[in-house]
């Protein structure tokens, strides 16, 4: 069993496991960070971006300036964004056989895999993750297709020129495998890739090992999966939430009795507790609307986005918001809204109930009703017409680089009046702003991360007592700004196994069994005898018959009746035809006992003799000896087969077969 | 395995005894009684002792009443407190039906003896909603498994399996190849093979069209959930197309709810319209507008959807009185109808139809004295007690169109060709048409087919497999040596069963020793071979290997540089004959492993060396 680690971001993994004769991938995050070092993609020409200065070595060479831009002390590719890939060299990908994908958070690298590897698997994911990851690309693809951008920067690549740029630029890592982002086509036909499942599904593989996905209770359809065999069961746990918003809560029993469990996509931000976070955004929010500032608030089309306008929902009233228009702009944002309220069967119980009376499980039905949350696919358009101020904008990109939370930083970051709320917490929300600088606007930091924390992974492991851990090397280690935050990490017994992107780990576990099905037939045939107290044996020939990994042991053939053919046959016809195994034999002869027995049966002249190791028994008239000892036999006689025979059965009475 | 139906002509209630665990399937009332015959007599099922205890669990197929309208009486009045397992929409919308059909028999019939509103609240707690192909353990050996059945709004059909027994249960559709002992199936319409569903679209509205165009009206019964939404669909599109302007109504009440589930359940529709539903909602209609009982008398003409779909009581009923004298208008039955309604009636060609009962007073009083509006064609034989009979003719056009997704004929057999199961039992359906279905099923899959008659148990002998742990050393050396040569000739494998408290191994022989502290016993035969040969021993020795070269192909024959030679793991030496030089003793050894090659070997042997053996 075999761990290749394709990415080293925690929560948007790349593993691939080889477990029996099949090639897992688990999950195929992309790491967007990447993005952070490009200029934003501004959808309205923006004089402050386009008179950057270009960035100058400290000997004065000039050629990187049309590449690299300084703003703010900061430097940055003026370049199509790009992302930073899975490893794709680690090991043949054309050979996995099925992509588990755990939530549409996880999959966003799922065309780079599938349209360029010579991949020609199956994808499985739930169907919520396929709808919301298919909007969440399509929103990716749309924000930065619409901002065709000439240049495409390459130059400061190079390593001898990255040696000599400023940090982060120099430290970023397999900087040649960042890639531009896929086009619409290659989503659609990586999505065509995808077979819909549902938790608690099993899934044969090959007939070898069975996957099943499991509630994680992080978002609509996400799943932890189990992938098992009759003997060896290894979970694979990404992304899974403790608290109760809208996902359907996780299923921990399942995960119990697991040789291998797999941990990745904790909380990204272990130390802020996420209903406060809330209370802290709806705070903010509305002291910045009270006082006639706007509010901007970056995120996915989908996820938290949902609870947020639920707890609006819930606030505005009470806050003296009613009045605040809310605006939702994104190209899938519609899609998103109406979405959210088909999959009810996702959902956690008193959603469900809803669905039942019949109710939209999520209040933001009402509030569009209402008119009070209005969306929009894009700040061209309709939105110009109904946009009023001071209002709240939910929009992308949570990077910053790209998407319509371009404009409104543009447009608001002069004025201390406005507040940018951050909540997604994917990005480092000061690497996020640094272009922007310098900024008049408020910034606040309520990151809400429902993924599980420390404490609860601790709970979590002692409740389903897996075998061994298997986890990022980052859960292995306080984290590097917080040293002596012995807490915030995994802690479990025996340690567990940790991975960097590009290794290659060997999974602690060796298979000893198989299973197999005796046929009705011959399990009727079979004779067990009391070999110990409480233990049965019985020997069993057979046939086995093995197909799509399913071994199967049937009765042998009766052999068919010679032909009564008077034709002399030829000698070799005679040979026997395939090596049967007798079997093993076992026990001792007591000589005594052996005597008598011959004698029963006819022979008249035994004589016994005693050796150093046992007994030699003598038939004299038939010229045989045979030497009995403690655990051997040997019979030598003439050429005598009807004899030998007898001897032979004889003997056989006194042993156990095997 | 056994299996039971419950007596009871058109409701479903199928009890499957299935490797020691009970499984009731649907739990359906019987629309055309209005006594105890209703629901099913539970009593069957057990004399003393509870329910509970003796079913492992419940499953229901779908929302129609024929298969879950006893549930609430079963749970509550009888009393069954274990898990009942249906789909989420199925969950959603069997209440609302329950409660409907409990309005019309306790509120408007005044019937008692009838559960009441707190029970099927009671009862829906019971439930447990499934996901399609997820795998509910119901317990530690029972597991189930829904899959998409497309007949109705959350329709599923279900397997349960316990061990290596399954049975598969169904109202039509679609299946993966699970191999079932036993696959349970609905044979509504046993005998019709219809056509493609786009063809019977299409006959559906050239039929409609030509009825309004002639001024008639059009009545469709159809159950408020289910079919009908499709049909509705299919009306406003053509009406937009073909810019009609004559007005489809549907009977209120359920229409709006009915349409609300759909939306919020739209993944479980069909693709088209949850591709479509972010940009238009396919349950808005522009062109279908919600019916008030007086326009049945509006002149001109009109389309009306009404509930219910047999035209065994409620508005569709009302609207085929009225309508049925006018040769101009027609009846569409999109579904199948239960015997005794007025549906089946007139389908099997009635066409002057007796109506009786409490229903038929309210009626003259509230339109034969006020209004008058009574058709001339019916006549009217007052009785004198309350009783009244009359006789209604049929005039109108009556059209069959089965657009209701029960399995048809071909719909089974497609089933069983992808389920592969090993019996099939057949359900719900008339004696003849199952007769039928049962000899096409025997003799084309050559499996046993069951028809048990109601309150007939047929019993079913499965033989399982019995699953044991192989060692995988044991597995790797028979599968390292390859298929054998010929199918014909398969190649045995050798193993020893060890069985200890319920595990079951089966382990190499030498490992079974080796764990059970055994020592081998080795047993060798040497035998003595005498034959004619004056030459020295090497050169006899040498004859002999070439002898046994030519003959034993197939097998490692090796002559040592002492002069031995070995066939396999077999010894054979030649040595001088102690008083006769003419011959040769050859000595040949072998373990009981080697029995057959050896035995082989002497017999060979013993005939001598062929003359001209080098």
């Amino acid at each position: 069993m075999k761990l290749y680690c394709l990415s080293g971001h925690p929560t948007l993994p790349c593993n691939v496991l080889k477990f029996k004769s099949t090639t897992i991938m688990l999950d195929c995050g992309l790491d967007m960070t990447s993005t952070l070092n490009f200029l934003p993609l501004p959808l309205v020409q923006s004089p402050r971006l386009s008179k950057l200065p270009g960035w100058v070595l400290k000997d004065g060479s000039t050629f990187l300036d049309k590449e690299l831009k300084e703003c703010s002390g900061h430097v940055f590719v003026d370049s199509v964004p790009e992302f930073c890939l899975p490893e794709t060299e680690l090991l043949d990908l054309s050979t996995v056989d099925v992509i588990l994908i755990s939530n549409y958070h996880c999959m966003m690298a799922l065309p780079y895999i599938t349209e360029y590897t010579g991949f020609t698997g199956t994808v499985y994911a739930t169907e919520p993750t396929v709808q919301i990851g298919r909007l969440l690309m399509e929103e990716l693809v749309n924000s930065i297709e619409r901002v065709p951008k000439a240049q495409s920067a390459s130059m400061w690549k190079n390593k001898e020129v990255q040696r000599l740029l400023p940090a982060p630029l120099k430290d970023a890592v397999e900087v040649s495998m960042w890639r531009k982002c896929y086009t619409m086509p290659e989503v659609n036909s990586a999505l065509s890739k995808i077979q819909l499942v549902g938790y608690s599904q099993k899934i044969e593989l090959f007939g070898a090992v069975q996957v099943t996905p499991l509630s994680s209770g992080y978002a609509l359809g996400s799943s932890n999966w189990i992938i098992q065999s009759h003997y060896e069961k290894v979970s694979y746990v990404s992304g899974s939430s403790l608290l109760t918003t809208h996902p359907q809560p996780m299923d921990q029993a399942s995960l119990k009795n697991s040789d291998v469990l797999i941990l990745t996509g904790l909380t990204q931000i272990p130390t802020a507790n996420p209903d406060g976070m809330v209370g802290e955004f709806c705070s903010n929010l509305a002291m910045t609307v009270r006082n006639g500032g706007n509010v901007l608030v970056p995120c996915y089309p989908s996820g938290v986005i949902y609870d947020l306008l639920e707890c609006l929902y819930q606030y505005i009233d009470s806050a003296g918001l009613s009045n605040v228009p809310f605006y939702f702009i994104s190209p899938v944002a519609n899609s998103s809204l109406e979405f959210s309220q088909i999959f009810a069967e996702w959902l956690c119980h008193n959603k469900q109930t809803k669905v039942y009376l019949p109710e939209p499980p999520f209040p933001h039905a009402e509030l569009i009703q209402t008119n009070k949350l209005k969306h929009y696919p894009s700040i061209h358009g309709d939105f110009s017409n109904d946009f009023k101020q001071p209002c709240v904008v939910f929009t992308g990109h949570p990077s910053l680089r790209f998407g319509d939370v371009v404009h409104f930083m543009e447009l608001w970051g002069k004025s201390s009046l406005n507040t940018v709320i951050f909540t997604e917490p994917d990005f480092s929300y000061l690497d996020a702003l640094a272009p922007y600088q310098p900024l008049a606007m408020k910034c606040v930091y309520c990151p809400i991360d429902t993924r599980l924390n420390f404490i609860q992974v601790s709970k979590l492991l002692k409740e389903v007592q897996p075998l061994h851990v298997v986890c990022p090397e980052q859960y292995t280690q306080p984290p590097p700004a917080q040293s002596h935050r012995t807490d915030l990490m995994v802690d479990c017994q025996p340690p567990a196994m940790s991975y960097r992107r590009a290794e290659v780990l060997t999974l602690p576990y060796k298979r000893r069994y198989e299973k197999i099905e005796i046929m009705p037939d011959l399990a009727d045939s079979l004779v067990p005898l009391e070999i110990k107290p409480g233990i049965s044996l019985a020997t069993v020939s057979a046939v086995l018959h093995t197909k799509d990994n399913k071994h199967v042991l049937q009765l042998p053939p009766k052999p068919p009746q010679p032909p009564a053919s008077k034709k002399r046959k030829r000698v070799s016809d005679d040979v026997p035809e395939c090596k049967s195994l007798k079997p093993l034999l076992s026990g001792s002869i007591p000589v005594d006992q052996f005597v008598q027995t011959l004698e029963k049966h006819g022979f008249s002249d035994v004589k016994v003799e005693d050796t150093a190791k046992g007994h030699i028994v003598l038939l004299q008239e038939a010229e045989t000896l045979i030497q009995l000892e403690e655990d051997s036999t040997h019979i030598i006689c003439d050429n005598d087969e009807p004899l030998r025979v007898k001897l032979r059965d004889l003997v056989l009475k006194f042993l156990q077969k095997f | 395995m056994f299996c039971w139906c419950f007596p009871g002509v058109s409701l479903v209630c199928i009890l499957v005894s299935i490797a020691g665990k009970n499984v009731m399937l649907d739990c359906g009332m019987h629309m055309g009684y209005n006594d105890d015959r209703r629901f099913p007599d539970f009593s069957y099922i057990t004399q003393n002792g509870r329910l509970t205890d003796f079913l492992d669990c419940v499953i229901i197929s779908h929302f129609h009443l024929d298969h879950c309208g006893a549930l609430p009486y079963f749970s509550e009045m009888v009393g069954y407190d274990g898990p009942i397992y249906m789909t989420h929409p199925t969950k959603a919308i069997c209440p609302i039906l329950l409660e409907d059909y409990r309005k019309i028999t306790v509120d408007k019939k005044g019937e008692t003896n009838f559960f009441t509103s707190q029970m099927i609240k009671d009862c829906m707690k019971k439930v447990v909603a499934v996901h399609l192909h997820q795998t509910v353990q119901v317990d530690e050996e029972l597991e189930i498994k829904a899959y998409y059945a497309g007949h109705v709004l959350g329709a599923a059909m279900f397997q349960i399996r316990v061990g290596c027994e399954s049975v598969v249960y169904t109202v039509t559709a679609w299946i993966d190849k699970c191999r079932p002992d036993l696959l349970i199936t609905e044979s509504t319409y046993a005998t019709t093979i219809r056509d493609s569903k786009r063809c019977r679209e299409r006959d559906f509205l050239k039929k409609v069209h030509e009825t309004v165009e002639r001024g008639g009206k059009v009545l469709i019964p159809v159950f408020a959930l289910g079919r009908a939404q499709e049909l509705c669909i299919l009306l406003e599109t053509f009406w937009e197309r073909m810019n009609l302007k004559a007005p489809i109504y549907f009977s209120t009440g359920l229409t709006e709810k009915a349409n609300h589930y759909y939306k919020l359940f739209i993944t479980w529709t069909n693709q088209k319209i949850r591709k479509t539903f972010v940009q238009r909602n396919m349950f808005e209609f522009k062109h279908i507008k919600a019916f008030d009982r007086a326009f049945a008398d509006n002149p001109g003409p009109m389309v009306v959807f009404a509930t219910p779909g047999m035209l065994h009581a409620g508005q569709s009923l009302q609207i085929f009185r009225k309508w049925a004298g006018n040769e101009k208008n027609m009846v569409i039955m999109p579904g199948y109808c239960v015997q005794g309604t007025v549906g089946h009636k007139i389908l099997s060609g009635q066409r002057k139809l007796e109506m009786e009962g409490r229903q038929i007073v309210s009626w003259i009083l509230n339109f034969q004295f006020p209004a008058l509006k009574i058709p001339q064609n019916n006549l009217w034989i007052w009785s004198s007690t309350w009783l009244v009979v009359f006789l209604l003719e049929v005039k109108m056009q009556v059209e069959y169109m089965s657009f209701s997704a029960h399995a048809d004929a071909k719909g089974i057999m497609q089933l069983i060709r992808q389920a592969e199961p090993r019996n099939v039992l057949l359900v719900h359906g008339e004696a003849k048409k199952m007769e039928f279905l049962k000899q096409k099923i025997e003799q084309e899959f050559n499996v046993s087919c069951f028809m048990p008659a109601n309150g007939e148990t047929t019993t079913i002998l499965t033989n399982p497999c019995i699953p044991v742990d192989i060692s995988l050393g044991l597995l790797k050396r028979e599968t390292a040596i390859g298929p054998a040569p010929d199918a014909k000739k398969p190649k045995l494998m050798h193993g020893s069963l060890l069985m200890k408290d319920n595990s079951f191994r089966l382990v190499s022989p030498e490992q079974a020793l080796k764990e059970l502290g055994l020592a081998e016993h080795q047993l060798r035969f040497t035998c003595r071979v005498h034959i004619q040969d004056p030459r020295k021993e090497h050169e006899t020795g040498l004859r002999v290997y070439n002898h046994l070269k030519g003959i034993l192909k197939d097998y490692s024959v090796q002559h040592l540089p002492d002069g031995s030679i070995t066939v396999e793991s077999i010894l054979i030496q030649a040595t001088a004959h102690s008083e006769d030089q003419g011959t040769k003793v050859l000595l040949v050894s072998w373990t009981y492993q080697d029995e057959e090659l050896g035995s082989y070997l002497t017999s060979l042997l013993k005939k001598g060396l062929p003359q001209g053996t080098p």
